[in-house]
């Protein structure tokens, strides 16, 4: 069958032993927007955040829509270093999605994201939709994630370009 | 540069249809992603659009929605199928869809599936759905066949369901 598709995979990480950060750097310029798919675990369920640009001051904001299972809540945090993804999955034999589409990631304006997480547990969990902006207007080259402990062995980052 | 997005089956119905099938799914993929666009020639109060993976089983889900009033979450564990969003029904807003997206990451792996879905509808009605829902399958084994149903309705000509294989490499 042709490729008819406008997505393209830019770079792929599995690790292969426990890791604290996934890093994507030197991102061309050449799509339209990004997409980053994560499938990950680690040991003790910590918070996934992500940075851009190696930008580690308090220029990130984003607000969440979260479910339990039992209770929907919403929430918004405002100049953070970083911009929470949401929690990873620390129940043995499980992982987690997370997906992050950054529009426009090359455009001179403020960035904005799009964030999905799945975190069903067979009983417990989360699942989670959030919106992030990062307020710099700089083409984006590079993508941060890092796990409050270690994303486990396997972990699998993806990201992608749309043409 | 090859695209990584590869359109592996689709089905456009020309007639209603109780359930279509995606069967012999390839494994030269990473990852799958169904979307479609659904419609019911029945007004039942509710119906889901349900999907079995394989044989079913081995089912749970953590859910998140809102209807326009509220917003709830809900969980359920040991289901047959995956639900992934409200259907729109013959008493809607004539000729509105549906629609939906799933995600099925490392379809092939031998480990228990993330599964995630989001969807949506919008009637210019009072109450319409939107959600979202982390779906698992407790079962290592691959994903090779996608049925979607609907609870015994009929899909109405013009209901379109498309599955792409992703690859990351």
């Amino acid at each position: 069958m042709p490729d008819t598709s406008t997505e393209v995979a830019i770079a792929t990480t599995t690790l292969g032993s426990a890791a604290a950060n996934i890093e994507f750097t030197s991102i061309g310029s050449g799509y339209t927007d990004l997409r980053l798919v994560l499938v990950s675990s680690d040991a003790v369920g910590g918070l996934i955040t992500m940075q851009l640009n190696s930008d580690t001051a308090s220029n990130y904001s984003r607000t969440v829509l979260n479910g339990t299972g039992t209770a929907a809540s919403t929430a918004n945090q405002t100049n953070r270093t970083s911009i929470t993804i949401g929690p990873n999955n620390a129940v043995s034999g499980l992982w987690s999605l997370y997906t992050v589409d950054i529009f426009s990631y090359a455009g001179s304006t403020n960035k904005t994201v799009l964030s999905t997480n799945s975190v069903d547990q067979n009983g417990s969990g989360q699942v989670g939709v959030l919106v992030g902006l990062w307020r710099n207007t700089a083409a984006i080259t590079s993508i941060k994630l890092t796990d409050g402990s270690n994303f486990a062995t396997g972990t699998t980052a993806t990201l992608y370009g749309i043409l | 540069m090859p695209s990584s997005r590869i359109l592996i089956a689709s089905n456009t119905l020309g007639s209603a249809a109780t359930t279509v099938t995606f069967s012999s799914i390839p494994s030269t993929y990473t990852d799958l992603v169904l979307r479609m666009s659904t419609r019911i020639d029945s007004a039942p109060g509710t119906a889901d659009l349900i999907i079995q993976i394989n044989s079913g089983g081995n089912m749970s889900y953590t859910r998140i929605q809102g209807n326009g009033a509220t917003a709830s979450s809900f969980r359920s564990t040991g289901n047959s199928t995956l639900p992934v969003n409200y259907l729109q029904q013959s008493d809607s807003t004539s000729n509105t869809f549906d629609s939906s997206e799933v995600y099925f990451p490392s379809y092939t792996s031998s480990n228990n599936k993330v599964i995630s879905s989001f969807g949506v509808q919008e009637t210019n009605g009072t109450t319409a759905y939107m959600r979202a829902i982390a779906h698992l399958r407790s079962n290592t084994e691959s994903i090779t066949s996608l049925e979607i149903r609907n609870g015994g309705y009929n899909f109405v000509s013009g209901s379109s369901f498309f599955l792409y294989g992703i690859k990351n490499s």
